[in-house]
Protein backbone atom coordinates (compact mmCIF):
# COMPACT_ATOMS: atom_id res chain seq x y z
CA UNK A 1 0.00 0.00 0.00
CA UNK A 2 1.10 3.86 -0.83
CA UNK A 3 0.92 4.44 2.91
CA UNK A 4 3.01 1.22 4.03
CA UNK A 5 5.98 2.73 1.09
CA UNK A 6 5.70 5.93 2.36
CA UNK A 7 6.55 4.61 5.74
CA UNK A 8 9.28 2.06 4.95
CA UNK A 9 11.39 5.07 2.88
CA UNK A 10 10.99 7.16 5.89
CA UNK A 11 12.49 5.09 7.79
CA UNK A 12 15.28 4.88 5.84
CA UNK A 13 15.79 8.19 5.93
CA UNK A 14 15.81 8.27 8.94
CA UNK A 15 18.29 5.83 9.62
CA UNK A 16 20.50 7.36 7.04
CA UNK A 17 20.38 10.75 8.50
CA UNK A 18 22.48 9.86 11.69
CA UNK A 19 24.84 6.92 10.16
CA UNK A 20 28.43 7.04 8.98
CA UNK A 21 27.56 7.51 5.17
CA UNK A 22 25.00 10.75 5.94
CA UNK A 23 21.39 11.54 4.51
CA UNK A 24 20.23 10.43 1.43
CA UNK A 25 20.25 13.83 -0.32
CA UNK A 26 16.46 13.55 -1.97
CA UNK A 27 13.33 14.72 -1.14
CA UNK A 28 9.92 13.41 -2.74
CA UNK A 29 6.35 13.57 -3.42
CA UNK A 30 5.13 9.72 -3.37
CA UNK A 31 1.70 9.09 -4.37
CA UNK A 32 -0.38 6.02 -5.39
CA UNK A 33 -3.89 4.57 -5.86
CA UNK A 34 -4.71 1.38 -3.53
CA UNK A 35 -7.46 -0.07 -1.78
CA UNK A 36 -8.02 2.57 0.78
CA UNK A 37 -8.13 5.29 -2.56
CA UNK A 38 -5.29 7.89 -3.75
CA UNK A 39 -3.07 9.32 -1.07
CA UNK A 40 0.34 11.12 -1.72
CA UNK A 41 2.85 11.97 0.58
CA UNK A 42 5.66 14.45 1.41
CA UNK A 43 8.80 13.10 2.22
CA UNK A 44 12.40 15.11 2.97
CA UNK A 45 15.91 13.83 3.81
CA UNK A 46 15.86 14.25 7.23
CA UNK A 47 13.13 11.39 7.70
CA UNK A 48 9.94 13.68 7.86
CA UNK A 49 6.83 12.52 6.34
CA UNK A 50 3.31 13.83 6.02
CA UNK A 51 0.21 12.50 4.32
CA UNK A 52 -0.79 15.30 1.63
CA UNK A 53 -3.43 16.75 -0.34
CA UNK A 54 -1.23 18.59 -2.67
CA UNK A 55 2.61 19.45 -2.48
CA UNK A 56 5.59 20.74 -4.09
CA UNK A 57 9.49 20.21 -3.55
CA UNK A 58 12.33 23.20 -3.99
CA UNK A 59 11.72 26.39 -4.69
CA UNK A 60 8.16 25.66 -7.04
CA UNK A 61 7.09 25.50 -3.34
CA UNK A 62 7.39 28.99 -2.26
CA UNK A 63 5.14 29.99 -5.51
CA UNK A 64 2.78 27.02 -5.61
CA UNK A 65 1.63 25.96 -2.56
CA UNK A 66 -0.16 28.94 -1.43
CA UNK A 67 -1.92 29.03 -5.11
CA UNK A 68 -2.95 25.34 -3.91
CA UNK A 69 -3.98 26.15 -0.34
CA UNK A 70 -6.77 28.26 -2.36
CA UNK A 71 -7.92 26.28 -5.04
CA UNK A 72 -7.18 22.76 -4.11
CA UNK A 73 -10.60 21.04 -3.01
CA UNK A 74 -11.71 17.78 -2.57
CA UNK A 75 -12.71 15.07 -4.59
CA UNK A 76 -11.53 17.59 -8.06
CA UNK A 77 -11.50 15.33 -11.12
CA UNK A 78 -8.66 14.60 -13.51
CA UNK A 79 -8.89 17.73 -15.73
CA UNK A 80 -9.46 20.37 -12.70
CA UNK A 81 -6.26 19.11 -11.12
CA UNK A 82 -4.69 19.55 -14.40
CA UNK A 83 -5.52 22.59 -15.24
CA UNK A 84 -4.49 23.66 -11.43
CA UNK A 85 -1.19 22.46 -12.19
CA UNK A 86 -0.97 24.09 -15.05
CA UNK A 87 -2.07 27.26 -13.04
CA UNK A 88 1.30 26.93 -10.34
CA UNK A 89 3.38 26.08 -13.74
CA UNK A 90 2.50 29.47 -15.26
CA UNK A 91 3.16 31.26 -11.83
CA UNK A 92 6.61 30.29 -11.54
CA UNK A 93 6.91 31.12 -15.40
CA UNK A 94 6.29 34.45 -14.59
CA UNK A 95 7.39 35.14 -11.52
CA UNK A 96 10.47 32.42 -10.43
CA UNK A 97 14.00 33.86 -12.02
CA UNK A 98 15.17 30.32 -13.23
CA UNK A 99 13.39 29.41 -16.39
CA UNK A 100 12.46 26.07 -16.29
CA UNK A 101 9.68 25.62 -19.16
CA UNK A 102 9.42 21.78 -19.58
CA UNK A 103 7.79 19.69 -17.54
CA UNK A 104 6.63 15.81 -17.69
CA UNK A 105 3.47 15.24 -16.54
CA UNK A 106 2.50 11.33 -15.13
CA UNK A 107 -1.38 10.77 -13.97
CA UNK A 108 -1.68 7.62 -11.86
CA UNK A 109 -5.37 5.88 -11.42
CA UNK A 110 -6.90 2.46 -9.85
CA UNK A 111 -6.32 1.52 -13.25
CA UNK A 112 -2.62 2.69 -13.23
CA UNK A 113 -0.17 5.00 -14.93
CA UNK A 114 -3.14 6.52 -17.21
CA UNK A 115 -0.98 10.07 -18.34
CA UNK A 116 2.66 10.52 -19.38
CA UNK A 117 3.32 13.27 -20.94
CA UNK A 118 5.40 16.33 -21.58
CA UNK A 119 4.55 19.88 -20.91
CA UNK A 120 6.88 21.99 -22.88
CA UNK A 121 6.56 25.58 -22.34
CA UNK A 122 7.36 28.54 -23.91
CA UNK A 123 8.99 32.26 -23.07
CA UNK A 124 6.68 34.45 -22.20
CA UNK A 125 6.42 38.14 -22.68
CA UNK B 1 49.51 -47.80 13.58
CA UNK B 2 47.80 -46.53 16.68
CA UNK B 3 46.89 -50.21 18.06
CA UNK B 4 50.45 -51.20 17.01
CA UNK B 5 52.11 -48.83 18.54
CA UNK B 6 53.72 -49.58 22.40
CA UNK B 7 56.54 -51.03 23.76
CA UNK B 8 56.68 -54.65 24.25
CA UNK B 9 60.02 -54.09 26.08
CA UNK B 10 57.85 -52.50 29.09
CA UNK B 11 56.05 -54.22 31.41
CA UNK B 12 52.37 -52.97 30.38
CA UNK B 13 53.30 -51.81 26.44
CA UNK B 14 53.59 -48.22 27.04
CA UNK B 15 51.17 -45.46 27.21
CA UNK B 16 50.01 -46.31 23.43
CA UNK B 17 49.18 -49.83 24.98
CA UNK B 18 47.62 -48.23 28.36
CA UNK B 19 45.30 -46.63 25.79
CA UNK B 20 44.27 -49.09 24.28
CA UNK B 21 43.38 -51.38 27.02
CA UNK B 22 41.53 -48.62 28.87
CA UNK B 23 39.45 -48.43 25.17
CA UNK B 24 38.96 -51.77 25.17
CA UNK B 25 37.73 -52.44 28.84
CA UNK B 26 35.15 -49.92 28.31
CA UNK B 27 33.89 -50.76 24.89
CA UNK B 28 33.27 -54.41 26.65
CA UNK B 29 31.24 -52.49 29.58
CA UNK B 30 29.10 -51.32 27.23
CA UNK B 31 28.59 -53.85 25.31
CA UNK B 32 27.55 -56.00 28.40
CA UNK B 33 25.30 -52.87 29.86
CA UNK B 34 21.54 -53.49 28.38
CA UNK B 35 21.34 -51.27 25.52
CA UNK B 36 17.43 -49.53 25.57
CA UNK B 37 15.53 -50.71 22.42
CA UNK B 38 13.36 -47.95 20.67
CA UNK B 39 11.44 -48.65 18.46
CA UNK B 40 11.94 -45.91 16.30
CA UNK B 41 15.64 -45.05 14.66
CA UNK B 42 18.08 -46.82 16.15
CA UNK B 43 21.33 -45.26 13.90
CA UNK B 44 19.94 -42.23 12.57
CA UNK B 45 18.32 -40.55 15.48
CA UNK B 46 20.69 -38.82 17.05
CA UNK B 47 21.62 -35.66 15.05
CA UNK B 48 18.64 -33.52 13.00
CA UNK B 49 20.80 -33.21 10.16
CA UNK B 50 20.86 -36.63 8.72
CA UNK B 51 17.96 -38.50 7.35
CA UNK B 52 17.00 -41.62 7.50
CA UNK B 53 17.10 -44.27 5.04
CA UNK B 54 13.06 -44.42 4.95
CA UNK B 55 13.76 -40.46 4.36
CA UNK B 56 12.55 -39.56 7.83
CA UNK B 57 14.02 -36.73 10.24
CA UNK B 58 13.87 -38.56 13.60
CA UNK B 59 14.40 -35.88 15.95
CA UNK B 60 11.41 -33.54 14.20
CA UNK B 61 9.89 -36.76 14.87
CA UNK B 62 10.70 -37.11 18.44
CA UNK B 63 10.01 -33.42 19.03
CA UNK B 64 6.28 -34.33 18.13
CA UNK B 65 6.28 -36.78 20.39
CA UNK B 66 7.14 -34.30 22.81
CA UNK B 67 4.29 -32.26 22.59
CA UNK B 68 1.80 -35.01 23.05
CA UNK B 69 3.06 -34.55 26.55
CA UNK B 70 1.77 -31.36 27.05
CA UNK B 71 -1.91 -29.46 27.46
CA UNK B 72 -3.73 -29.41 24.10
CA UNK B 73 -4.91 -26.61 22.46
CA UNK B 74 -8.13 -26.44 19.84
CA UNK B 75 -9.07 -23.26 17.33
CA UNK B 76 -11.69 -22.87 15.43
CA UNK B 77 -12.67 -20.35 12.89
CA UNK B 78 -15.65 -18.77 12.96
CA UNK B 79 -17.00 -15.71 10.69
CA UNK B 80 -16.47 -12.71 12.51
CA UNK B 81 -13.46 -14.06 14.33
CA UNK B 82 -11.23 -16.78 15.59
CA UNK B 83 -11.43 -18.56 19.20
CA UNK B 84 -8.50 -20.52 20.52
CA UNK B 85 -9.00 -22.88 23.50
CA UNK B 86 -6.06 -24.58 25.64
CA UNK B 87 -5.71 -27.13 28.00
CA UNK B 88 -3.86 -26.23 31.28
CA UNK B 89 -2.20 -28.85 32.81
CA UNK B 90 -1.72 -28.48 36.56
CA UNK B 91 1.68 -30.63 37.48
CA UNK B 92 1.38 -30.21 41.13
CA UNK B 93 -0.96 -28.10 43.59
CA UNK B 94 2.49 -26.50 44.91
CA UNK B 95 2.88 -25.10 42.28
CA UNK B 96 1.99 -20.74 42.69
CA UNK B 97 -0.48 -19.83 40.40
CA UNK B 98 0.81 -17.72 37.48
CA UNK B 99 0.66 -13.84 36.69
CA UNK B 100 0.57 -14.77 32.81
CA UNK B 101 -0.81 -17.63 31.24
CA UNK B 102 1.73 -20.21 29.74
CA UNK B 103 -0.94 -21.47 27.11
CA UNK B 104 -2.21 -18.16 25.23
CA UNK B 105 -0.07 -15.37 24.46
CA UNK B 106 -0.94 -12.00 22.52
CA UNK B 107 1.76 -11.43 19.67
CA UNK B 108 0.09 -8.30 18.62
CA UNK B 109 -2.53 -5.87 18.86
CA UNK B 110 -3.90 -8.23 15.83
CA UNK B 111 -2.40 -11.84 16.62
CA UNK B 112 -2.55 -14.37 19.43
CA UNK B 113 -1.16 -17.52 19.31
CA UNK B 114 -1.49 -20.95 21.88
CA UNK B 115 1.61 -22.97 22.69
CA UNK B 116 1.80 -26.96 23.02
CA UNK B 117 5.05 -28.48 24.01
CA UNK B 118 7.82 -27.37 25.98
CA UNK B 119 7.04 -24.04 27.75
CA UNK B 120 11.21 -23.06 27.33
CA UNK B 121 11.47 -22.99 23.81
CA UNK B 122 7.81 -21.68 23.59
CA UNK B 123 9.16 -18.40 25.22
CA UNK B 124 12.16 -18.13 22.69
CA UNK B 125 9.96 -18.71 20.18
CA UNK B 126 6.89 -15.87 21.28
CA UNK B 127 9.70 -13.38 22.00
CA UNK B 128 10.94 -13.55 18.58
CA UNK B 129 7.42 -13.32 16.88
CA UNK B 130 7.07 -10.46 18.98
CA UNK B 131 10.36 -9.29 17.83
CA UNK B 132 9.40 -10.12 14.32
CA UNK B 133 5.96 -8.21 14.43
CA UNK B 134 6.75 -5.36 16.29
CA UNK B 135 9.61 -4.33 13.78
CA UNK B 136 7.53 -4.93 10.74
CA UNK B 137 5.14 -2.28 12.62
CA UNK B 138 8.23 0.02 13.19
CA UNK B 139 8.76 0.05 9.48
CA UNK B 140 5.74 -0.29 7.94
CA UNK B 141 3.17 1.85 10.42
CA UNK B 142 0.78 -1.06 9.67
CA UNK B 143 -0.03 -4.32 11.48
CA UNK B 144 2.16 -7.34 9.91
CA UNK B 145 0.09 -9.40 6.98
CA UNK B 146 -0.23 -13.03 8.96
CA UNK B 147 1.24 -15.41 6.65
CA UNK B 148 4.39 -13.00 6.43
CA UNK B 149 4.44 -13.27 10.41
CA UNK B 150 3.86 -17.26 10.24
CA UNK B 151 6.58 -18.02 7.37
CA UNK B 152 9.60 -15.95 9.25
CA UNK B 153 9.35 -18.13 12.58
CA UNK B 154 8.70 -21.25 10.53
CA UNK B 155 11.82 -20.30 8.15
CA UNK B 156 13.54 -19.85 11.69
CA UNK B 157 12.48 -23.18 13.12
CA UNK B 158 13.46 -25.11 9.66
CA UNK B 159 16.76 -24.04 10.16
CA UNK B 160 16.98 -26.56 13.03
CA UNK B 161 16.03 -29.23 11.34
CA UNK B 162 18.79 -28.76 8.56
CA UNK B 163 21.99 -27.61 9.95
CA UNK B 164 23.78 -26.01 13.13
CA UNK B 165 23.34 -29.51 15.41
CA UNK B 166 21.21 -28.38 17.59
CA UNK B 167 17.77 -30.05 18.19
CA UNK B 168 14.19 -28.64 16.94
CA UNK B 169 11.86 -26.70 19.20
CA UNK B 170 9.46 -28.77 20.85
CA UNK B 171 6.36 -26.45 20.52
CA UNK B 172 3.19 -26.27 17.87
CA UNK B 173 1.41 -23.12 17.72
CA UNK B 174 -1.83 -21.87 17.03
CA UNK B 175 -2.08 -19.00 15.55
CA UNK B 176 -5.09 -16.75 15.81
CA UNK B 177 -5.31 -13.53 13.83
CA UNK B 178 -6.43 -10.99 11.39
CA UNK B 179 -5.08 -8.82 8.87
CA UNK B 180 -7.27 -6.65 6.10
CA UNK B 181 -5.81 -9.17 3.04
CA UNK B 182 -7.71 -12.43 4.18
CA UNK B 183 -9.55 -11.08 7.42
CA UNK B 184 -10.15 -13.35 10.33
CA UNK B 185 -7.48 -16.40 9.86
CA UNK B 186 -6.31 -19.35 11.88
CA UNK B 187 -2.84 -21.48 11.56
CA UNK B 188 -0.97 -24.29 13.16
CA UNK B 189 2.43 -24.60 13.02
CA UNK B 190 5.11 -27.61 13.93
CA UNK B 191 8.68 -28.30 14.97
CA UNK B 192 9.29 -29.20 11.49
CA UNK B 193 8.94 -25.36 10.18
CA UNK B 194 5.85 -26.46 8.33
CA UNK B 195 2.11 -24.51 8.93
CA UNK B 196 -0.73 -24.77 7.72
CA UNK B 197 -4.27 -22.71 7.70
CA UNK B 198 -7.23 -24.19 9.03
CA UNK B 199 -10.79 -23.76 9.33
CA UNK B 200 -10.41 -25.84 12.72
CA UNK B 201 -7.75 -27.71 14.60
CA UNK B 202 -5.92 -28.98 17.63
CA UNK B 203 -2.36 -29.63 18.53
CA UNK B 204 -1.47 -31.85 21.62
CA UNK B 205 -2.17 -35.40 22.78
CA UNK B 206 -5.65 -36.58 21.52
CA UNK B 207 -5.09 -34.13 18.37
CA UNK B 208 -6.47 -36.55 16.21
CA UNK B 209 -9.61 -37.42 17.95
CA UNK B 210 -10.25 -33.88 18.35
CA UNK B 211 -9.87 -33.21 14.91
CA UNK B 212 -12.20 -35.67 14.12
CA UNK B 213 -14.61 -34.20 15.88
CA UNK B 214 -13.86 -30.76 14.48
CA UNK B 215 -14.32 -32.31 10.90
CA UNK B 216 -17.54 -34.16 12.00
CA UNK B 217 -19.26 -30.71 14.01
CA UNK B 218 -17.43 -27.63 12.28
CA UNK B 219 -19.81 -25.59 10.23
CA UNK B 220 -18.55 -23.09 7.58
CA UNK B 221 -19.16 -19.17 8.25
CA UNK B 222 -20.17 -20.35 12.00
CA UNK B 223 -20.92 -17.50 14.57
CA UNK B 224 -18.53 -16.99 17.06
CA UNK B 225 -20.90 -18.32 19.82
CA UNK B 226 -21.07 -21.21 18.30
CA UNK B 227 -17.31 -21.69 17.78
CA UNK B 228 -16.78 -21.22 21.29
CA UNK B 229 -19.39 -24.26 22.48
CA UNK B 230 -17.82 -26.24 19.43
CA UNK B 231 -14.24 -25.46 21.21
CA UNK B 232 -15.45 -26.19 24.45
CA UNK B 233 -17.10 -29.63 23.69
CA UNK B 234 -13.62 -30.66 21.70
CA UNK B 235 -11.75 -29.80 24.57
CA UNK B 236 -13.38 -31.18 27.12
CA UNK B 237 -13.07 -34.52 24.87
CA UNK B 238 -9.45 -34.39 24.66
CA UNK B 239 -8.97 -33.33 28.31
CA UNK B 240 -8.12 -36.31 30.90
CA UNK B 241 -9.84 -34.70 33.86
CA UNK B 242 -13.69 -36.07 34.12
CA UNK B 243 -15.36 -33.08 35.00
CA UNK B 244 -13.97 -30.02 33.44
CA UNK B 245 -13.40 -26.95 35.42
CA UNK B 246 -12.60 -23.09 33.90
CA UNK B 247 -9.08 -23.62 36.20
CA UNK B 248 -8.53 -26.73 33.53
CA UNK B 249 -9.10 -24.83 30.53
CA UNK B 250 -8.55 -21.18 28.88
CA UNK B 251 -10.26 -19.55 26.18
CA UNK B 252 -9.25 -16.41 24.25
CA UNK B 253 -11.94 -14.43 21.40
CA UNK B 254 -10.60 -12.35 18.74
CA UNK B 255 -13.27 -10.68 16.92
CA UNK B 256 -13.95 -6.92 15.64
CA UNK B 257 -15.77 -4.75 17.93
CA UNK B 258 -18.74 -3.37 15.73
CA UNK B 259 -18.95 0.21 16.73
CA UNK B 260 -15.27 0.97 17.26
CA UNK B 261 -14.12 -1.12 14.51
CA UNK B 262 -11.17 -1.84 16.42
CA UNK B 263 -9.80 -5.66 17.01
CA UNK B 264 -10.35 -6.72 20.55
CA UNK B 265 -8.47 -10.24 21.78
CA UNK B 266 -10.88 -10.78 24.80
CA UNK B 267 -9.17 -13.40 27.48
CA UNK B 268 -12.02 -15.30 29.19
CA UNK B 269 -12.85 -15.16 32.49
CA UNK B 270 -13.53 -17.90 35.08
CA UNK B 271 -17.18 -16.84 35.11
CA UNK B 272 -17.63 -16.78 31.61
CA UNK B 273 -15.97 -19.90 30.75
CA UNK B 274 -18.13 -21.56 33.69
CA UNK B 275 -21.54 -20.48 32.22
CA UNK B 276 -19.66 -21.78 28.26
CA UNK B 277 -19.43 -25.04 30.57
CA UNK B 278 -22.96 -24.96 31.98
CA UNK B 279 -24.24 -24.27 28.69
CA UNK B 280 -22.87 -27.60 27.16
CA UNK B 281 -23.61 -29.73 29.95
CA UNK B 282 -27.12 -28.67 29.91
CA UNK B 283 -26.76 -29.55 25.92
CA UNK B 284 -25.77 -32.80 26.60
CA UNK B 285 -28.39 -33.49 28.93
CA UNK B 286 -31.00 -32.41 26.79
CA UNK B 287 -29.28 -34.72 24.05
CA UNK B 288 -29.55 -37.60 26.28
CA UNK B 289 -33.06 -37.44 27.58
CA UNK B 290 -34.20 -37.38 23.80
CA UNK B 291 -32.00 -40.60 23.06
CA UNK B 292 -33.64 -42.04 26.20
CA UNK B 293 -36.92 -41.06 25.02
CA UNK B 294 -36.42 -42.49 21.16
CA UNK B 295 -35.12 -45.72 23.09
CA UNK B 296 -38.01 -45.80 25.24
CA UNK B 297 -40.31 -45.73 22.16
Amino acid sequence: STHASAHFIRNELAKAIRSRGGAHQANSLLGGVDEDGPSMYHLDYLGSLEKVNFGAQGYASYFSLSLMDRHWKKNMTMEEGKELLKLCISQLDTRFIINNPNFRLVAVTAEGKVLDEVLDGHAST
Amino acid sequence: WPEARGRPSCSDGGAWGRRRREREAQEAQEARRPRARTTMGSRYDSRTTVFSPEGRLFQVEYALLAIEQAGACVGVLAKDGVVIAAEKKTTSKLLAPPKTSEKLYMIDDHVACAVAGLTSDANVLISYLRRVAHNYKLQYQEPQPLEQLIQRVCDLKQGYTQFGGQRPFGVSFLYAGWDRHYGFQLYQSNPSGNYGGWKATAIGPNNQAASSLLKKEYKDECSIEEALKLSVKVLNKTMDSVTPTPDNMEFSVLRMNEETKKLVQHKMSNEEVQALLDELKQEEEEEKAREEAKAAK
